[in-house]
Formats: structure tokens, C-alpha cells, sequence
């Protein structure tokens, strides 16, 4: 069998059963991009937009993607990666977002948790004796927003994909939290507060396996790697779980974010004045409550140090 | 026939007559790989014989 539209090989099987060649692939890809970023307006004339890279498939593709469009939206963009310090791993997707952003004219910024927070992310867990996922995800948001901001961004473009997007929906509704499933979508944040920066996600509706095709048939980064670091067992174990569903009903995790989707609106209707956001206490950074989970765990950095 | 596994950086070797085939033979979930025969990448459908390149990328973690 071969490409639907153009009679040569088939590189990705649609969950259709639709079959794409290389070059038919990467359109579909990047059509279905430019259309998730249009019907959300997720980039508008004059934005300035900081890309959160890591050197991975999806904040390449996203990086990539955001780039051919600069131009024609008339809008300004910059990288800007975390280097959390974990040895094995991110020393090699640095060179790849390196690589990629001098061939492309991309200015990259790099902050890295030893300099900002004095330890690496490896130094930390030690310390602190934590998961390195729940360690890093706070780290991780906090000097994203802040240097964001501080590099007068006004929204920041993340790699997320639909596989992350559904897992997220469908741990909320696991654990309870339809208050934190409010706060998804592929644009959030708060739109009259400058000390968040908004954050859009253009691969919102495309698939974990459609992001790492387009990224092999674009040779965006050297090879594929993962953390060395074992992911949240709790995401892990919906991640398996929707993987599974996929293998055996194609479409379950468009089909689990298509609905999502329909009921959101609904869900920031009936949260939106259920959560106020102060400045903490020791930064001033934006939080929930008096102080922000970043302080909490410097503080207890301090402590066991 | 010798396939590679690119994450786990080593061959394995394995029957089948297909992409399709042979991930099934590896226990491997294909919504979780992409695969590349001689270089290019292929779907599950693709036959494969003992010549062929094989490699197989993980692409979605976990799994």
C-alpha cells in the first residue's frame, strides 16, 4: 500500500488508516500545527515568544516549527533551555539544542540550576532525599517563568504533546484534581497578570509518535534520549495504560482530548474565582499560597545541606 | 533475522516477515516506536528480510 495522495512509500499510518509519505507526512504535520496555533490564537502580531527547549524531539520540533513562522506573524522568538544538572543526559541534549539554534540563528539562553540555585539536580536528590521529577518540575517552572520574564517574553512556547496533555487529564481525574485539570488547554496562565507568562502549547494535538516521526524525517537532534532519571510512577503507570488502549483502539488519546476539550470551557467557568495568586513571601514570585513550592524546597536545601 | 534497538544501543535477534511482525515477536507496543529499514522509515505492514537494515527508535517513553 502506498501514500494516499502521491503513490510512493508510506513513512506513518494515520489512526484513519490514512497512509503518509515522508514529504506528505511533514505537511499534515506542520498544517495541523499551524491550525492548533491559529483556531486558539496562540500567537498573535507583536508577541515576543521564549521557547522552553531541552534538545529533545518535541521542544526541537516546536523551536523548529515556531521558527518558519516568525516572519509571516510578525513575531519575535528566542530559546531559553534549564540545565538541571543531570549527568548522562542533559550534557548531550545540549550540544543537539546548541547545534540546532547557531545552524538556525536562534538565540539560546541557558540557566542552569547550579548557578541559579547553587546545586545540580543530581546534588539535590542527595540532599534532599526527594524524587528528582517532583525536585525538577519545581525548579523547573519557577526559573522558566522567571527568566522568561526577565528576557521580556510575553508568552512561553513548551514541547508538550497530546500523549503528555492526555496523560495529565486522565491523572487529574485519578487523583480528584478537576480544579488543576481547569487550568490545562493549549494556551494557560492568566492574561492580565504579567508575573505569569502565558504558556502555549502549538503540539497540543499532536501525538508523542508524530512529534518523534517528524522529528527523525527533519533530523532535528542526534538521537533519542530519555532522563535517566525514572519518570513519576504514577504518570508512568497512565502513560502504559494509554498506550496500551491505543495499541488496541486507535484514537483513544485524540479521542480522550477532542472531549476534553469540549468540557473545558465549562471547567474554567466554575474554577475561575476559586484560586487567588499572591507573591511569596521570600521571592515575590507569583504563588498560590504565602510561599512558593521553589522557596519551600531552597529552604529545605538549607536545612539539610 | 538482526534488528537493532537504538535506545537500549544493542541487536536482537528475532522471526518475522514484517515490521508488524516482528514487534510482536519483541512484545514492543508499535504506537511507541518508529522504525527504519535500510535508513528509511517504514509502517507495520513493511515486509523485511534477513538483508535489511533494521532499527528500531523508541519514541514515546516508557511502555
Amino acid at each position: 500500500m502506498v501514500c494516499k495522495k502521491c503513490d510512493t512509500e508510506p513513512v506513518y499510518l494515520l489512526t484513519s488508516g490514512v497512509r503518509l509519505c515522508r514529504s506528505c507526512f511533514i505537511k499534515y504535520f506542520e498544517k495541523k500545527v499551524r491550525k492548533t496555533i491559529r483556531i486558539n490564537n496562540l500567537i498573535e502580531k507583536g508577541d515576543k515568544i521564549c521557547v522552553a527547549i531541552s534538545g529533545g524531539k518535541d521542544s526541537l520540533t516546536v523551536l523548529n516549527i515556531l521558527n518558519t513562522l516568525t516572519k509571516k506573524k510578525n513575531f519575535e522568538l528566542f530559546a531559553l533551555l534549564i540545565d538541571e544538572g543531570i549527568k548522562n543526559y542533559r550534557d548531550f541534549t545540549i550540544k543537539d539544542a546548541e547545534k540546532f539554534c547557531n545552524e538556525n540563528k536562534i538565540k539560546l539562553h541557558i540557566v542552569s540550576f547550579k548557578d541559579e540555585l547553587g546545586y545540580t539536580l543530581d546534588e539535590m536528590i542527595k540532599i534532599l532525599g526527594m524524587k528528582p521529577c517532583t525536585v525538577c518540575g519545581v525548579f523547573r517552572r519557577y526559573l522558566l517563568n522567571k527568566k522568561a520574564r526577565e528576557l521580556k517574553a510575553n508568552k512561553l512556547a513548551t514541547g508538550h504533546n497530546m500523549d503528555d496533555e492526555a496523560q495529565t487529564v486522565i491523572m487529574n481525574q485519578f487523583k480528584k484534581n478537576i480544579d488543576v485539570s481547569a487550568r490545562l488547554g493549549p494556551m494557560t496562565g492568566v492574561k492580565d497578570d504579567k508575573r505569569f507568562i502565558r504558556r502555549i502549547k502549538p503540539l497540543y494535538l499532536m501525538s508523542e509518535k508524530e512529534v518523534g516521526t517528524y522529528a527523525f524525517l527533519k533530523q532535528l537532534m542526534g538521537k533519542f534520549t530519555e532522563c535517566t532519571y525514572e519518570n513519576d510512577s504514577f504518570r508512568g503507570d497512565v502513560r502504559d495504560m494509554l498506550n496500551d488502549f491505543e495499541m488496541k483502539h486507535h484514537g483513544v488519546k485524540n479521542n480522550i482530548i477532542t472531549s476534553f476539550l469540549e468540557i473545558l470551557p465549562m471547567l474554567k467557568n466554575k474554577y475561575k474565582n476559586k484560586s487567588t495568586i499572591n507573591a511569596c513571601i521570600s521571592c515575590k514570585e507569583p504563588t498560590s499560597s504565602d510561599q512558593c513550592k521553589a522557596c519551600e524546597l531552597k529552604d529545605k536545601l538549607k536545612e539539610k545541606a | 533475522m538482526k534488528i537493532f534497538l537504538e535506545k537500549e544501543q544493542k541487536h536482537v535477534e528475532v522471526k518475522g516477515n514484517t515490521v508488524s511482525e516482528i514487534l510482536a515477536n519483541l512484545e514492543i507496543n508499535p504506537t511507541t516506536v518508529i522504525v527504519s529499514k535500510n535508513g528509511n522509515l517504514v509502517i507495520g505492514e513493511e515486509k523485511i528480510t534477513s538483508k535489511d537494515n533494521i532499527t528500531i527508535f523508541t519514541v514515546v517513553s516508557g511502555g
